[in-house]
């Protein structure tokens, strides 16, 4: 065969990396020189450890009572006071990072899982599916989040899992309508069309050929969820609704202790809600950091 | 010569990337006049915007100018501070960029960004808004206080541009940069705009510095090119000479890839540029063509070629500049190419028809197509965006059904309006290479998993057998089997047509549609790839719908023609008889705006406006309302029916065929005394 065209010459073809990963490095790299990204890790990351390590590193076991010493304001021996059983504040703020820990990420997997699903699906079919799903899951997102979490304990009974399940349920149509977005522009490109041209089904096309290239808003979904999953466990904790009494918990302690506000006692209320808060924070930044690296 | 407007004196500019500093530009220098209109070639990579970039001081942030100077009516404008530049812009400087959707703001209406410019030059808000009304007028908007209600998006594209160049024009500016000013526009709308660029440059006198990857527009518009290379300025010179007689192998190559005057498939092979542009920044001691250059020797890796001037104020950055011409051939100077066969129709389309609904509306976009392509032939399909073209192509392929009554057949028998609903055989027959490769393959995958899935799906493959005949396929497209494990983003844009050519032969298809092919890629890619598609064709057999805008590639390759408009065929005819005329006005105006090398040979027909709304097609004739040979009420109130002309020549126009050759005839012979004269 005649040589006719560019590679036939005896030339090196400038191969490029991979894309895919230098992309991915850049990302690690840009991430990694974040102050905003590091800062959150410094505040996620603390509780994280709290979270796994509890028990080992709280100075007082959080659980055991202590009648003689109830109700006493921050002092060397117990930092953050007791509360109205005479319990360890600090202790239980440390254990308690466990409970919200596995809850809030539970919840928002869950969320993410058949948010992506349900957007794929409509994003892809469009049509009277993509109508119907849409309507209904705006009709999900007018109802309040009390409202449904109320539903559900009546239904399933107060539990951790009810806790998941009803936060999940929050979440999949806000997962699933920015996942839509996202396939509508995928779908239009052409190797969509070229997947039709040899016959390929619609879940393969769904999940082989879109899902890979739209994992970056799904990804920066999850975090900026997984923030507010946080919130919403600890409301909802707060209301009664989550979990076992006997489980140190932040919202459910603040629930117990706001009433003693009135009379001075503010440290029971006060360090478990600033752990609510630094842990949001933390996570906000981190989301802050992702969303910026990947939507650059 | 007259005085000098700008000068760029061993002007050298590096990106820093991923940490490394990378020479875009290497110490280029020239100087256009008062009032001179100079071009800057090359292909994409060069450092062509790179160079206007730095004249307008827009570089990005990473860019460090390393070494020369820019001297704009003798003053050093790359050490003016911030003030002294926005006056510079505000006052001197103008730029054109090639997409104006972005180059104007999307909320604000046309009247308040048009009359800005005179404001920033201190003129009043009453004497703004006159001035503004009578700049549009300039740029034959036909309706200036309509269009300056408008919004940008309200307006078509060619639309867009006149406004942004009117914006340019509005400081009667030193220096006129366009780059790329008609690259998106169609020919027809192209050919009106760079008439009236031309038309300006005579009145404002303004010096320009136009930007293109098309030779034939530079060739048209400028009086001196620069073309360069990697960075360098490789050849100089006035644009007339350079294009007849280049004196470096890189133009000569360039000029050698562009299927011009008429070339055919079966007459002449293109040629190529082998190998690739060095990649940004790359450590280039010699000469910067010698690794793609046939006539390069040890000097030319070791030295670098001075700018050696050749009279006539050209010059040439090449050690054998006498001999460029001498630069052999890359590719065959024949290709064994089919006679398309004239067998029974492969596929038939009948009455096609295409309704979109849009805002409750109907818009037709194909009316009544009647098409055959038969077997191992090439079937050219143009027409001006919008003309219905892939609507067609998308409806043979069932990626969206025709309207009710539309037939479509492949041997005879009836093919589903959907691709779900088609057999595999079906499927496998009909394939498409897409205009735009980095949409077509999936970012995510690789090659081998691309063609590999392709091969699985449609023939059955599984395994070793699969992953054997991926390779021959890679291979019958010169694709590099190394590279089979690569994504698409590693891959530069020929490499990944490559793989989606491959793609699409992968089922052992009999006809492929290719849907502008190479308009995305260089011309020395173009060629490559065009090469490729007819080997293919010579070795497989089959039949291709080649759909284009590009002229010269459409006539090179195809065997019939088909032309649309408005959804409605308008002529069909072998290529040679369609090109050569008696054609239909429609053709005739087509071919009329598209610049050529050789200077313009052929009548000078311009259409007015824009191809109508296809939500509301003029009545009669669609092509009335812009026709150069409007008859008068008969096209208004009669739609001509596709009658046969001549033997095997259709043709949608109540003119006589006789009559057609006649005029068209006149206007030839009184276009050549022109030119002669």
């Amino acid at each position: 065969m005649t040589t006719i065209d560019e590679q036939s010459a005896p030339i090196a073809i400038p191969i490029r990396p991979d894309e895919t990963k230098v992309e991915r490095n850049e990302r690690l790299r840009l991430l990694l020189h974040s102050p905003t990204f590091l800062m959150g890790c410094v505040l996620a990351g603390t509780w994280v450890l709290c979270a796994i390590f509890g028990y080992l590193i709280a100075p007082k076991d959080p659980e055991t009572p202590d009648v003689l010493n109830k109700l006493v304001g921050p002092s060397a021996d117990h930092i953050f006071g007791t509360d109205r059983l005479g319990r360890d504040v600090l202790s239980r703020v440390i254990v308690g990072a466990r409970s919200i820990l596995i809850i809030a990420p539970l919840a928002t997997i869950l969320g993410t899982v058949f948010g992506t699903a349900i957007g794929l699906v409509t994003g892809y079919y469009r049509g009277i599916v993509d109508e119907a799903t849409m309507r209904l899951v705006d009709a999900i997102l007018a109802i309040p989040l009390i409202i449904t979490a109320l539903l559900a304990v009546v239904a399933l009974g107060p539990s951790r899992i009810t806790l998941i399940l009803v936060i999940g349920f929050v979440f999949t149509p806000i997962i699933a309508k920015t996942v839509r977005a996202a396939v509508l522009g995928e779908a239009q490109l052409e190797y969509v069309q070229a997947a039709r041209l040899r016959n390929e089904r619609g879940p393969y096309v769904m999940f082989a050929e879109i899902l890979p290239n739209v994992t970056g808003p799904i990804i920066v979904e999850f975090t900026v969820r997984l923030g507010y999953a946080i919130f919403a466990v600890a409301t909802l904790s707060f209301l009664g609704f989550g979990a076992d009494p006997s489980i140190p918990d932040w919202g459910q302690d603040i629930s117990q202790h706001y009433q003693f506000i009135n009379g001075g006692v503010w440290w029971a209320v006060l360090f478990p809600s600033l752990a609510i808060a630094t842990l949001i924070i933390g996570i906000n930044l981190i989301a802050d950091a992702i969303s910026q690296v990947f939507e650059r | 010569m007259s005085e000098t407007a700008i000068e760029l004196q061993d002007l050298e500019i590096a990106y820093r990337v991923r940490g490394l500093d990378r020479r875009v530009l290497r110490g280029v220098s020239f100087a256009i006049g008062q009032g001179e209109s100079y071009g800057l070639v090359g292909e994409s990579g060069c450092g062509k915007t790179t160079a206007a970039f730095a004249i307008m001081r827009y570089l990005p942030r990473n860019a460090k100018i390393l070494n020369g100077s820019i001297r704009l009516n003798g003053e050093d404008i790359l050490g003016m501070g911030g003030g002294k530049v926005r006056r510079l812009h505000a006052t001197t400087l103008s730029m054109v960029y090639q997409n104006p959707a972005s180059a104007l703001n999307p909320s604000i209406r046309i009247g308040p960004q048009l009359t800005e410019v005179f404001e920033l030059m201190g003129v009043a808000k009453e004497e703004a808004l006159h001035q503004s009304d009578a700049m549009l007028h300039k740029v034959q908007i036909s309706d200036p206080q309509r269009v300056m209600r408008r919004y940008p998006h309200q307006l078509s594209g060619g639309m867009q541009q006149r406004v942004v160049i009117a914006m340019a024009l509005a400081k009667n500016p030193t220096l006129l940069i366009l780059d790329e000013p008609t690259t998106g526009l169609d020919a027809t709308v192209e050919a009106e705009v760079l008439d009236l660029i031309a038309a300006l440059r005579q009145e404002f006198g303004t010096s320009v510095l136009f930007i293109s990857h098309n030779l034939a527009v530079i060739a048209k518009m400028c009086e001196r090119v620069g073309v360069l290379y990697a960075g360098r300025l490789v050849e100089e010179g006035v644009a007339q000479e350079v294009f007849r007689d280049p004196r470096h192998p890189y133009t000569v190559g360039l000029l050698r890839c562009i299927p011009r005057g008429g070339v055919r498939k079966d007459e002449t092979a293109l040629d190529t540029i082998p190998g690739f542009l060095p990649g940004l920044g790359a450590d280039l001691p010699g000469c910067v063509f010698e690794p793609r250059c046939g006539l390069a020797k040890e000097v030319c890796r070791e030295q670098e070629p001075d700018l050696y001037p050749l009279g006539h104020g050209r010059a040439s950055r090449c050690h054998f500049h006498d001999r460029a011409h001498e630069l052999p051939r890359v590719a065959p100077a024949r290709l064994p190419a089919v006679q398309a066969a004239n067998g029974q129709p492969l596929l038939e389309v009948a009455n096609g028809s295409k309704t979109f609904k849009q805002d409750g509306q109907d818009v037709q976009a194909l009316v009544d197509v009647s098409l055959v392509v038969r077997p191992g032939e090439v079937l050219g399909l143009v027409g001006e965006s919008g003309s219905g073209k892939t609507t067609l192509a998308r409806v043979l392929l069932g990626l969206s059904a025709p309207d009710e009554g539309s037939i479509l057949e492949m041997d005879g028998e009836r093919l589903a309006g959907k691709v779900e609903k088609r057999s595999t055989e079906q499927v496998r027959s009909l394939q498409i290479v897409f205009q735009n490769p980095d949409g077509a393959l999936n970012r995510r995958h690789s090659v081998r998993r691309i063609v590999g899935r392709a091969l699985e799906k449609l023939l059955g493959m599984k395994g070793r057998d699969r992953d054997k005949r991926a390779v021959e396929l890679a291979e019958s497209v010169r694709f590099d089997q190394a590279l089979m494990g690569a994504k698409p983003a590693q891959l530069s844009g020929g490499l990944k047509q490559r793989v989606a050519i491959a793609r699409a032969f992968a089922g052992e298809p009999r006809i492929v549609l290719c849907d502008e092919p190479t308009s995305a890629l260089d011309v020395s890619v173009q060629a490559a790839i065009l090469n490729l598609l007819v080997e293919l064709q010579t070795q497989k057999g089959v039949s291709y719908v080649f759909i284009s805008h590009d002229l010269g590639v459409v006539r090179y390759i195809s065997d019939r023609i088909a032309v649309m408009y408005l959804g409605r065929l308008q002529e069909v005819g072998d290529a040679e008889t369609v090109f050569g005329g008696p054609h239909h006005p429609y053709t005739e105006a087509l071919l009329s705006a598209v610049p050529t090398l050789e200077g313009e040979e052929r009548a000078r027909i311009r259409l007015k406006g824009e191809i109508p709304s296809a939500a509301d097609p003029p009545s009669g004739c669609v092509f009335h309302t812009r026709c150069p040979r409007f008859l008068g009420e008969i096209c208004v109130q009669e739609e001509p029916p596709l009658a046969e002309v001549e033997p095997g020549h259709l043709m949608r126009c109540h003119i006589p065929v006789d009559e057609l050759r006649r005029l068209q005839g006149e206007a030839r012979a009184v276009a050549q005394s022109k030119t002669t004269t």
